[in-house]
């Protein structure tokens, strides 16, 4: 079997990594005193890597991810992110219904500080890319699921930053529908060079896409296990080595997850 | 490097053309589908009805009436009231008491929009001014305006001036009371949305929170409208003076004092259909505008 993982497979092997997270800890006030969300994470995504980050519910993953978009700060520990600003996609399109699909792109784009004169062509590039073309005019209601999902993704492209973070994009979609954007950003991941760090709590979602695979304990969120993902791109979820690997570390998330009840 | 090419596709892999086929099929079957209601529905659903209910009233009026339930100066016929409006058509002095109470009243509002629109915004973004005069600004509301017309006439006297102040007190706090709960009811979604896309502070409150607030915004701005209407009305019925020119209050006004019942009933009516008119011509289509384009006027 070829090896995929031409780009950075290791943490730390990229020069500099498209993110470091570096002993983060995060902990909110709540009902019973201070609660500890995140203890200790360090984990770096390198340039062009696409990491998922998988857990049970309370492991602070969606915590993880906005902090490293910069929406929230670390109670220790220091995040970087050399090339900029990430671009952030939500579980909810968070598309901005005033606008049509090509204007919100337009607006991130305008935000970005592109020309006007440029912004239509470039919006209609990445409408493209998502293959979209032809949506420019529409509205957001107008779009089904998985289209808005496609505009958000436009969107979120259009911030051009170098690191792409995504927090379940897909977990409110049809299955049918899913797996046709996870082979869109599989394709789109790969022509364009983006590193991804994707949050999911669904085990074959997250072997289907990564390059490597992090397993988050819960009650405080820690690092509790790595894997490489070495089968040939393009995957389907369906495959039997999609498979069996999930097998396995959905036998790891559940040993997490069995500890929490033992006391 | 090797394995930066595309791998060939194994069998029963999707080729890329698949995929974009597969995605087209999905796109048509998914595609909401929205369209306007034909004319004839609109006549029948929305024209008809207001219609029936205004022959009903004008017939339960005309019966009592015929029937005498009271002195006839009391209760003229809709027929003497709609000569007056004639008469006042034929003098050709109709449009001009209308335009003198319209033009006010209008002009007004545009004042009142451009102070408490930043009022607004300010209330609802600054957390001391909310704290500050949050409470007042809502308690304002539930003022009757016609209580700043004896004040506002011992401060600026019996003229324009003093019309525009019981205005804007009326109709200042309904437009930031409205633009406020606008912004409050913005979706924290759309807020982080703009963040990472690196909208925030003005240019957040410009591309993000004015826009989502639009819907609330607007309300207050038709409660402003009717608290403006009213207001002024209030002023030019308590307020009359030569100089100030005959509005629709003042129409009013002159009814009761000469007694003459289809006047009052005509400058009533006036009043009634002007405030209805403005509201249907300005601020119902910009209000079903702005909820179709975001698909939150859905077809019943």
């Amino acid at each position: 079997m070829a090896i995929t993982t031409t780009r950075a497979a290791e943490p730390g092997a990229a020069i500099t990594p498209a993110a470091r997270i570096e002993h983060v800890s995060k902990s909110f006030a709540g009902p019973s005193g201070r609660q500890q969300v995140l203890d200790d994470i360090t984990l770096d995504v390198g340039r062009g890597e696409f990491v998922t980050l998988l857990g049970a519910s309370g492991c602070g993953k969606s915590t993880l991810l906005n902090l490293v978009a910069g929406l929230d700060r670390p109670t220790s520990g220091s995040i970087a992110t050399p090339g900029g600003r990430p671009a952030l996609m939500f579980q909810e399109h968070a598309l901005l219904p005033w606008l049509t699909a090509g204007r919100n792109i337009e607006l991130a784009l305008k935000l970005r500080g592109v020309a006007k004169s440029e912004r239509r062509a470039e919006a209609e590039r990445l409408l493209d890319l998502v293959r979209l073309g032809g949506a420019h005019r529409k509205r957001v209601h107008e779009l089904s699921g998985g289209m808005r999902q496609r505009v958000a993704m436009a969107r979120a492209l259009a911030q051009d930053s170098e690191l792409l973070l995504m927090d379940e994009p897909f977990a409110a979609l049809d299955a049918i529908t899913r797996d046709v954007l996870h082979d869109e950003l599989t394709r789109i991941w790969s022509e364009t060079g983006l590193s991804v760090l994707f949050v999911t709590h669904n085990v074959r979602e997250a072997v289907r896409l990564a390059e490597r695979v992090v397993l988050l304990s819960s009650r405080p969120g820690r690092v509790a296990r790595e894997w490489t993902v070495g089968i040939d791109q393009p995957r389907r979820i369906e495959d039997a080595a999609v498979a069996e690997l999930s097998v396995e570390i959905t036998e790891e998330l559940r040993g997490e997850i069995r500890r929490h009840g033992q006391h | 490097m090797a394995s930066t090419d595309t791998p060939a596709p194994a069998k029963g892999r999707a080729m890329p053309d698949d995929l974009a086929g597969l995605e087209a099929g999905l796109d048509a079957l998914d595609t909401v589908q929205s369209q306007r209601a034909p004319l004839r529905q609109v006549l029948v659903g929305k024209v008809l009805p207001p219609v029936v209910a205004v022959a009903l009233v004008l017939l339960v009026w005309q019966l009592l009436v015929a029937a005498e339930v009271t002195e006839s100066y009391k209760l003229p016929p809709p027929s003497a009231v709609w000569d007056g409006v004639r008469e006042m058509w034929l003098q050709g002095t109709l449009l001009d008491v209308v335009w003198t109470s319209v033009s006010r009243g209008l002009l007004g509002f545009l004042l009142a929009l451009a102070i408490g629109t930043p009022l607004g915004l300010l209330v609802a973004r600054v957390r001391f001014v909310r704290a500050a005069i949050g409470p007042i600004l809502s308690g304002l509301q539930s003022l009757p305006s016609v209580a700043w017309v004896p004040p506002a006439v011992i401060w600026l006297g019996l003229n324009d001036a003093m019309m525009f102040t019981v205005i804007l007190l009326g109709a200042v706090p309904s437009i930031a009371n409205g633009l406020v709960s606008g912004v409050d009811q913005v979706p924290p979604l759309f807020l982080r949305a703009g963040r990472t896309m690196g909208a925030t502070g003005l240019r957040g409150t410009w591309h993000i929170v004015m826009p989502a607030a639009l819907p609330g915004y607007l309300s207050g701005l038709k409660q402003g409208w009717a608290f403006s209407w009213r207001s002024l009305m209030a002023a030019e019925i308590i307020a009359s003076s030569p100089d100030l020119g005959l509005g629709l209050g003042q129409l009013l006004e002159n009814g009761r004092n000469n007694f003459d019942m289809p006047g009052v009933f005509l400058a009533i009516l006036l009043i009634l259909v002007v405030g209805i008119a403005i509201d249907l011509l300005v601020f119902s289509p910009l209000e079903r505008w702005v909820l179709r384009s975001r698909g939150l006027l859905v077809k019943g």
